[in-house]
Order: structure tokens, then C-alpha cells, then sequence
């Protein structure tokens, strides 16, 4: 009966002191720094005062890396996204219980390999005796002399799309399974064929879905620093790595933050094209 | 015979060479991997390891070796790391669960931002922002920028651990005059603790395998394993990061293999409401 004598107020005050402790954390350690490394982007370090010069010396210097980063983010971006889909669609639409339960059991092994680890299986695998082009060799389709190793850009969109392609494949068949079964079977018994119920079915459904999962995907690949640095050393290479350089080899904080920067604008890129794609879809039937 | 070929083998060709493809894409680079560790020498073009042995896992293993230090190294930090999410996350799952807070929705989303940033450009300045209180280089600053890391799991499965709770459970031990501490503690808390077990392995494994923020936060004192695997791999000696490797996937695959025993479905359908 006590309880009902306390007021509202005290009843919130409360409920944010149990709170404040984990907002607390990330506001110190996730939002200050990330506002720092903000402001630092547009400062001039020894001068002081506001400045573009960090901007324009990471152009200068980098904006091929720019625009590979780009390109390798969205490639593997995409590739993850059809990989994803085609796993999702057997194991919805798959007719073999078996081969579904075998796919169910396989592709979700990367799921929690930490990337650095993802990144050491590949430097073996894909190199120039690693078990790929051995197998290639094996089964006579290549000479030794003539294999190559992978580890450059194509070796990076492999381990992203390795890694993280069963992040996204579990999200979207979880969508899927949630899915009315009701509309695939009707579409079914009118004799759609199964790559027509999903494009034109399935998909159109779940794709908030996928949207969320691949931006997530995204910016999880635009974080990364050990797969470019692991998989391929040469230029150019991508802006993670730059950015380790520009602190460890100079201790050139504004470069650094303003690559930094570039980088929240192509992950603030994606997510508003996102938006403006939610409203849009919000707004027809 | 002839009905059999046709209704059962012939369709299962193209399904075998898509999961055999499918299986090599994912177990090859484990096999490469496995095959390094007890490889002692390996050079091109040759297939196959020439040598084979256990000398670099004794090496890994060597009382007060490196490889041991940092092994060491990366369980305190994951273990600290687990506390610390843990002590905050409760009283804020629970919070977020059970009170009426404003803005509620807002602050859930408040812990998805470290996963919504682009974060080595944040790290960078985490480390010199720990640099002016000396916490660049220390067990502390580590297991802070772990923490963060995982607080967004912490906090969700911890709120959707707490949402699971039967409310008629709580009311029925304060009717018969429990005061409300003693209720959180007989009753919600035990129930929910499965919920709150599966966020602390969760926390611990992000803690075990985190490399960017270590990078950055730690240097140069705390290496964990993953920044021993780095360095080994730098250095061109695969045998000790392949075996690194696999000391930290052994944890992450059986977490993959197990996660559904821990986290229930009831709790995983309110996990982010």
C-alpha cells in the first residue's frame, strides 16, 4: 500500500537514476568522442579556428581510397544481400527437407567468427598455395605457375561476404518463416514457379528487412580495420586503414578525423536514402 | 530402377553440387586454417605442408609465453567487461521493462548508436580523449571501450529478459508484503536470469574477439588475443595465428551451435520492443 503514496515524480526520478548509469557510458564513450572527432575534422590543430584544409588535404591524398571504399562496401553489399536472399528463399521455399535442413545447418558457421579471425582464414585460403587454387590446380583447370593469389580487393568482398552474408541470411528467413504461408501456397496451387514467388511474393514483403540488416552490414564493413589491413596491404586500400596510418605514422589527428567524417557521411548517405525510401513505400498501399 | 534414377538421384545432382560449393566456401578456409596449425614448414608451390607437427601449439602454450600472457590478458578484460555491462545493464533493462519512463523508445536507441557509426575514427579519439586521464595503454580503458561495445546487446536482452517476466508472478510476492527489493530479487531477477546469462556470453565474446578498439585503446601495453593474432600474422608466422585463430573461433562456433538453448523464444521476440 506504500507504494501508491509516492508520486508520480518520484516513481520517474527513480526510474532514470536505474538508467543514467548506461546512458552515462555512451554518452562519455560513444557520443563525446564522436563529436570530437567532429569537431577535430574541422580544426585547424596548431593554429586554431575553424579550416576545410584537413578536408582538403584527405582529398588530395586519399580520395582514391574514397572511392574504393565505396566501390568494395557497396560490391560486397550487394552480393550480400543476393546470397542472403537465395539462402532465405531455399529454406522457406525448398521442397527437400533434407537439403533444407543441410543449408539450415551450413550457412550460419561465420555467424560469430570475429572478422580478424575471418580475415587470418582468408590470407591462407586465398593466397597463392592456399586451398582454393590447390583445388583449382587439383582438378586440372589451372597450372601451379599460373594460379594467383586473391588477396587484394577481390580477396576483401570475399571475406566481407564470407562473414557477414549469414548475419543477413538469418535475419531475412526469420522474416520470411514470420511470413502468412496462406499467399505462397495459393500462389502455389496457381502454379507460380518458386524464383516468381519470391520476387514477386516474399520479397515485397520482407524487404524492411533486408534494408535494415544491409545497412547494418554496412557500416559494420565501413568499421573494420583488420580485414583490409590483413587481406590487402597495397594501395589503394581503404580508409580504415588510412586512418590507423595517419594517427600511428604522424599522429595526424585532423586528416584522420576528417576521413572519419567522410566516412559517417557515406554511412548518413545510405541511411537517408533508406528514409526517403521508407516514407515513399509508406505512403502507397 | 529406372523410376527411382529419375525421381530421387537425378534431382539431388544439382542440390549436391550447389551444398558441396556451398560447404567448401564455408569449411575450406577453416580446413586452411587447421591445416596451418600443425604445419612447420610450408612454402609454394608445394600443397601440402612438408612438415608436420605440434612444436608451434607447445610454443603457444609455453607457461609465461606470450601467447599465454595475452590469453590471460583477454579473459580478465572480457571478464571485467561482463561485470561492468552487466551492472549497469540490469538496473536499466528493468528500468525499461517494467516503469513507465518517458522517451522510452529514444533511449533503446541511444545503445544502437556505437553499432550505427563508422567507429575507428571514434576510437582514435577515444584514445586521446583516455590519453589526458591515463587511461591510454590500461586494463581499465579496455574493458571501458568493450563495455560500450556491448551495451547495446547487454541492454536489450536484458529488457526483453525483464518483459518476459509474468507480471502476476511480482504482484502476487508484494501482496503478500514483500517490499519491492526483495520482490526484484526472489522473484524477477531468478526468472530472468537466463535471458541475462545469454547477454553476459554474448558480452563476454564480444569482449574476446573486439581488435579495433584494443588497437587503438590499448596500445602499447595490453595486447589481447586478437592483437596477438594481428601482430603473428604481420610478422608472416601463420602457425601462431592460425592457432590464435582457433582458440577464439572454438568459443564463437559454440556459441553459434548453442544460442538457441540460452536464449529462449519468448525473450528473443521482445528483444528491441
Amino acid at each position: 500500500m506504500m507504494t501508491l503514496h509516492r508520486s508520480l515524480r518520484d516513481e520517474r526520478v527513480w526510474s532514470f537514476a536505474l538508467v543514467a548509469p548506461a546512458l552515462l557510458t555512451v554518452g562519455l564513450l560513444f557520443i563525446y568522442p564522436l563529436g570530437f572527432s567532429a569537431v577535430s575534422a574541422f580544426s585547424a590543430e596548431e593554429e586554431g579556428g575553424w579550416t576545410f584544409a584537413n578536408f582538403i588535404k584527405a582529398f588530395d591524398l586519399y580520395s582514391n581510397d574514397i572511392l574504393f571504399t565505396v566501390v568494395i562496401v557497396s560490391l560486397s553489399t550487394v552480393l550480400i544481400g543476393v546470397f542472403a536472399i537465395a539462402i532465405g528463399g531455399y529454406l522457406t521455399l525448398g521442397e527437400n527437407l533434407y537439403a533444407v535442413a543441410i543449408l539450415k545447418w551450413l550457412y550460419r558457421w561465420p555467424l560469430f567468427i570475429p572478422f580478424i579471425v575471418a580475415a587470418q582464414l582468408m590470407r591462407t585460403f586465398l593466397a597463392k598455395n592456399g586451398l582454393m587454387n590447390n583445388l583449382i590446380v587439383g582438378s586440372g583447370l589451372l597450372e601451379p605457375l599460373q594460379t594467383q593469389s586473391f588477396l587484394d580487393w577481390r580477396g576483401i568482398v570475399i571475406t566481407f561476404v564470407w562473414k557477414q552474408t549469414p548475419f543477413v541470411a538469418l535475419l531475412v528467413a526469420g522474416a520470411m518463416a514470420s511470413l502468412d504461408r496462406s499467399m505462397i501456397e495459393s500462389a502455389r496451387n496457381l502454379g507460380a514457379g518458386r524464383l516468381r514467388i519470391l520476387i514477386e511474393i516474399i520479397l515485397p514483403q520482407v524487404r524492411p528487412t533486408i534494408v535494415v540488416a544491409l545497412i547494418l552490414s554496412f557500416v559494420v564493413m565501413m568499421s573494420v580495420l583488420s580485414v583490409p589491413i590483413m587481406i590487402n596491404a597495397q594501395t589503394p586500400t581503404m580508409l580504415t586503414v588510412d586512418m590507423a596510418f595517419r594517427i600511428n605514422a604522424y599522429g595526424d589527428y585532423g586528416v584522420a578525423n576528417a576521413l572519419g567524417f567522410i566516412s559517417y557521411l557515406m554511412t548518413g548517405v545510405v541511411a537517408w536514402i533508406y528514409l526517403r525510401h521508407g516514407v515513399r513505400q509508406g505512403g502507397s498501399p | 530402377m529406372s523410376n527411382v534414377w529419375r525421381g530421387v538421384v537425378v534431382p539431388w545432382i544439382p542440390r549436391a553440387i550447389l551444398l558441396g560449393l556451398f560447404a567448401f566456401a564455408i569449411f575450406g578456409p577453416l580446413a586452411n586454417l587447421l591445416l596451418w596449425s600443425v604445419a612447420e614448414v610450408w612454402y609454394f608451390p608445394h600443397k601440402l605442408p612438408l612438415e608436420w607437427g605440434f612444436d608451434f601449439w607447445r610454443q603457444v602454450f609455453k607457461p609465461r609465453g606470450n601467447a599465454m600472457l595475452s590469453l590471460n590478458n583477454s579473459i580478465i578484460i572480457a571478464i571485467f567487461t561482463v561485470i561492468v555491462s552487466l551492472a549497469i545493464a540490469i538496473p536499466a533493462g528493468y528500468a525499461l521493462a517494467r516503469r513507465n519512463l518517458p522517451w522510452r523508445s529514444l533511449i533503446l536507441i541511444a545503445f544502437l548508436l556505437p553499432q550505427a557509426f563508422p567507429s575507428v575514427a571514434v576510437y582514435i579519439n577515444v584514445a586521446r580523449i583516455f590519453y589526458g586521464f591515463g587511461l591510454a595503454g590500461t586494463y581499465v580503458g579496455v574493458v571501458l571501450v568493450h563495455t560500450v561495445q556491448g551495451l547495446v546487446f547487454a541492454v536489450w536482452i536484458a529488457t526483453a529478459a525483464f518483459s518476459a517476466v509474468d507480471r502476476e508472478l511480482e504482484e502476487a510476492a508484494r501482496n503478500l508484503g514483500a517490499s519491492g527489493l526483495r520482490t526484484f530479487m526472489t522473484i524477477t531477477l531468478p526468472l530472468a536470469l537466463p535471458g541475462i546469462m545469454a547477454s553476459a556470453i554474448f558480452v563476454f565474446l564480444i569482449s574476446l574477439d573486439e581488435f579495433t578498439g584494443t588497437f587503438f585503446v590499448g596500445v602499447p601495453d595490453v595486447v589481447t588475443m586478437p592483437l596477438l593474432l594481428f601482430n603473428a600474422s604481420m610478422e608472416g608466422n601463420y602457425q601462431i595465428a592460425s592457432i590464435t585463430s582457433l582458440l577464439l573461433l572454438v568459443p564463437s562456433v559454440g556459441f553459434m551451435l548453442f544460442i538457441e538453448r540460452f536464449l529462449k523464444a519468448d525473450v528473443l521476440a521482445k528483444v528491441g520492443n
